[in-house]
This record gives structure tokens, C-alpha cells and sequence, in this order.
């Protein structure tokens, strides 16, 4: 009786604590976006954030971008080639790539890439007490450290999805046509025709900003709230790379029953 | 620390690259450029029977795409399903212009066939076409084909 009351109250303090974290990074959210006019007004803070999140993601998306773009392409063409469609190549390897792969695939490596480094900074600024400090100058930490990591991590991700996307598309024409020897003019032309610029495109677009978005929060929230200590912080970056990642395939999967419900 | 010029630049070069990637991917593999800036002009169709014939299904004419399928629905006077379609302004066909649809393939996407007529006046902006050949659905096909085996069958007994 003792030992299930325990039990009880473990279970209750457990949920309690997530709903007031969640209810805490929604007023963490809420006052990102108060503080974010900082962050354009003085956009070199977010440049220089851009530069940390984007520009040094740019070595990790092109290179699996190409991978992944090379694999569908021969993994397509393995499949297709059964039904004697294998020109329908481009149409596959596009489709994947600019609807699920290139907004999914380059946000799972954002989270990993940019977000646990951006936890783990703000963290690290926590923990050494420099918010603390910023705060006694009179200087608000969240618009000058938070908003603009948040708004280079949005501004970012899409950038770095349709590069992801269109490096897949040419790592497929690169095993498709070049490799093996699908008819180049058909690998693009049967691509155009199928690929819609609002419907695949954009949408793919809107997937990532939401991702960019998703996975941003998550991770400044994460180094925000960390526990001031070497473990905490490590284990905040742990927390942001596995949250931020099952958030991007649970918002990919929302998104995508939102978006294509077929015709 | 690196100087923040140097830092512009970088950051400059990424955004350039991923714009570049963004109009990549809207030019040439969604092919925004065709379809857009020429003038469009409208011409609905009725059809019987309409198959699997999707809004945004190609209109071809040739075999070279002209324009695209715009609205589908169905006339409650008539019970026939009415097709718009949005053909660029460059490519003109006489009054007499039919419309067949066509499936790409065996197991492709239906799209609708203009065969141009003989007439000396063009379609204009809201015009009917006048003739117009449905989808071939599978099972009418096979039912007509099993009724003429079967009337056959027929013939040869009473011979």
C-alpha cells in the first residue's frame, strides 16, 4: 500500500513536471518572439549565428544529400526497372527527395548538427553564469543570445532543405543517367511534368520552416532550462537531439496527412 | 574570432547557394517557367465518362503538353461531367477541335487529347468543345467484348 502510493506520487510528480516545462517553453516561445525585434534590428547578431548554425551544416547536407540522391537512384532504378518504367526515375528520385526526404533527412541532421551545439552553448552560458551576468549589465539574454539563435536556426533550415533536395536530385542523375543510363532527356522531362511547384515544392518548403522552427525551440529551450551543472548540460543536449528528432518525423507525419491527402 | 567581413561572406555565400538550390528545384525540376507570364484562355469539354482525369492532368495536343486540365464537375442537367481547361494563349485550334482521354501508358495518367478539326475560326475564351470521346473504363470494354463473343456464339448456332 505504501510502496503504490509512492509509485503514485512519483507518476503524478513526473507528469506535473512535464506539463510545467511545456508550459514554460510556451512562455519561453512567447517571449522569443516579444524579444526577436532585437535580432532584426540588429541583424549582424543573427548573421553571425547564421553562420555557426547554416554555413557550417553546409559540408554535412551536401554530402548525404548526394549519398541519399545517389542510393534512390539505384535503388529506384532496381525497382522500376521491373515494370519497364526506368525513364520514371527522375519522377521518383525528385518526388522523395522535395516532398519527405530533403525537409525530413536535413532536419534530423540540423537537430544533430546545429541544435545540440546551440544547447550546449546556452547551456554552457548558464551554467558559467553569463546569463546572469548579461542580465545584472541590463541586457535581456533572450534577445540577445536566444532570439537570434532561434531565427538563424528558421532562417536556415529551408535554405539548407532545398539545398539537401536539389543535391539529391543531381547525386540521382549522377548514378541515373551517367552511371547506369536512363535516357537523360527523359530522366528531366518526366520529372518537370510530375513534380508541381506549389504542391511538391513549396509544401516541402513549409515542411522545413516548421521543422526549422520545431527544432530551434526545442534546442534553445533545452540549453535554457538545462541544470546549471556539467551533467545537465550534457544531458540537455542529449534531450534536444532525441526530442527535436521524434518532434520533426511527428510534425512530417501531421504535415504530410495535411498537406497530400491525395486527389 | 573571425572578422565579421569575412563571416558576411560566408553567410552570404550560404544564402546565395540556398536560394540557388530553391530556384534549381522550382525551375527545372517543377518547371515553374513554362505556364507562367504566356496567357492562358479557358475551353470546357463534356464527357460521359471521365475515368481516373485529375485537376492539373496535362492537355495535350500531339503528344506536346498545351495546357492543363483546370476544374472538373459534374452538370446535374445533363449527367455529364464538364472538364475546364487552360490552354496557353500561343497555341490556337479551330472550332472543331475534339477531345479524346487518353491514358499515357498502360498504367499512366489519363490526360485529355485535342485533335485539331478543319474550321477557319479559331476556340475563343469560354468555348464548348463541341465533340469529345470518353476514357475507356476496363470493365465496359471487357462486357463489350464478352457480349460480341457471346453474339457470335449465337450466330454460328442459328447457321
Amino acid at each position: 500500500m505504501h510502496r503504490v502510493a509512492g509509485l503514485l506520487r512519483r507518476l503524478g510528480a513526473h507528469v506535473t513536471g512535464m506539463i510545467w516545462r511545456l508550459g514554460f517553453a510556451t512562455r519561453f516561445f512567447m517571449l522569443i518572439l516579444k524579444h526577436s525585434g532585437t535580432s532584426f534590428r540588429r541583424f549582424h547578431l543573427t548573421v553571425r549565428e547564421m553562420y555557426f548554425s547554416g554555413v557550417q551544416s553546409l559540408i554535412i547536407i551536401v554530402v548525404s544529400g548526394l549519398f541519399v540522391g545517389m542510393v534512390l537512384g539505384l535503388q529506384g532504378y532496381d525497382t522500376l526497372v521491373r515494370y519497364g518504367s526506368s525513364e520514371a526515375l527522375g519522377v521518383l528520385v525528385a518526388l522523395s527527395l522535395v516532398r519527405e526526404l530533403g525537409p525530413v533527412v536535413a532536419g534530423l541532421l540540423f537537430a544533430s548538427r546545429a541544435g545540440s551545439a546551440i544547447t550546449a552553448e546556452i547551456g554552457l552560458m548558464k551554467a558559467t553564469e553569463q546569463l546572469d551576468a548579461m542580465e545584472m549589465m541590463a541586457v535581456d539574454p533572450i534577445a540577445r543570445v536566444v532570439a537570434p539563435r532561434f531565427w538563424a536556426g528558421v532562417i536556415s533550415m529551408p535554405l539548407l532543405a532545398a539545398l539537401f533536395s536539389a543535391m539529391g536530385v543531381f547525386g540521382g542523375y549522377l548514378v541515373g543517367v551517367r552511371m547506369i543510363g536512363v535516357d537523360e532527356g527523359s530522366f528531366w522531362s518526366q520529372m518537370e511534368a510530375a513534380v508541381d511547384f506549389e504542391e511538391d515544392v513549396l509544401n516541402g518548403v513549409i515542411k522545413s520552416f516548421v521543422f526549422g522552427v520545431a527544432i530551434t525551440w526545442i534546442a534553445v529551450f533545452e540549453g535554457y532550462d538545462a541544470p546549471p551543472t556539467a551533467e545537465g548540460v550534457s544531458g540537455a543536449t542529449t534531450r534536444t537531439v532525441v526530442t527535436a528528432s521524434l518532434w520533426v518525423l511527428a510534425l512530417d507525419f501531421i504535415l504530410t496527412a495535411l498537406m497530400f491527402r491525395g486527389n | 574570432m573571425m572578422s565579421r567581413k569575412t563571416l558576411d561572406l560566408w553567410v552570404g555565400v550560404f544564402v546565395a547557394i540556398g536560394f540557388g538550390a530553391l530556384l534549381f528545384l522550382a525551375l527545372k525540376v517543377a518547371n515553374l517557367s513554362s505556364f507562367t507570364g504566356a496567357g492562358l484562355y479557358e475551353i470546357t469539354a463534356k464527357f460521359d465518362n471521365i475515368g481516373g482525369l485529375k485537376v492539373r492532368a496535362p492537355v495535350k495536343s500531339s503528344g506536346v503538353v498545351v495546357g492543363r486540365v483546370r476544374e472538373i464537375h459534374f452538370d446535374n442537367q445533363t449527367f455529364e461531367a464538364v472538364v475546364t481547361m487552360s490552354v496557353e494563349s500561343r497555341f490556337a485550334f479551330p472550332k472543331d477541335t475534339s477531345a479524346k482521354i487518353l491514358t499515357s501508358g498502360l498504367l499512366g495518367e489519363q490526360f485529355i487529347g485535342l485533335a485539331a478539326g478543319g474550321d477557319s475560326v479559331n476556340l475563343k475564351n469560354g468555348d464548348a468543345l463541341k465533340i469529345t470521346q470518353s476514357a475507356v473504363v476496363l470493365e465496359n470494354l471487357i462486357s463489350q467484348f464478352l457480349y460480341s463473343k457471346a453474339a457470335e456464339g449465337g450466330d454460328k448456332k442459328q447457321q
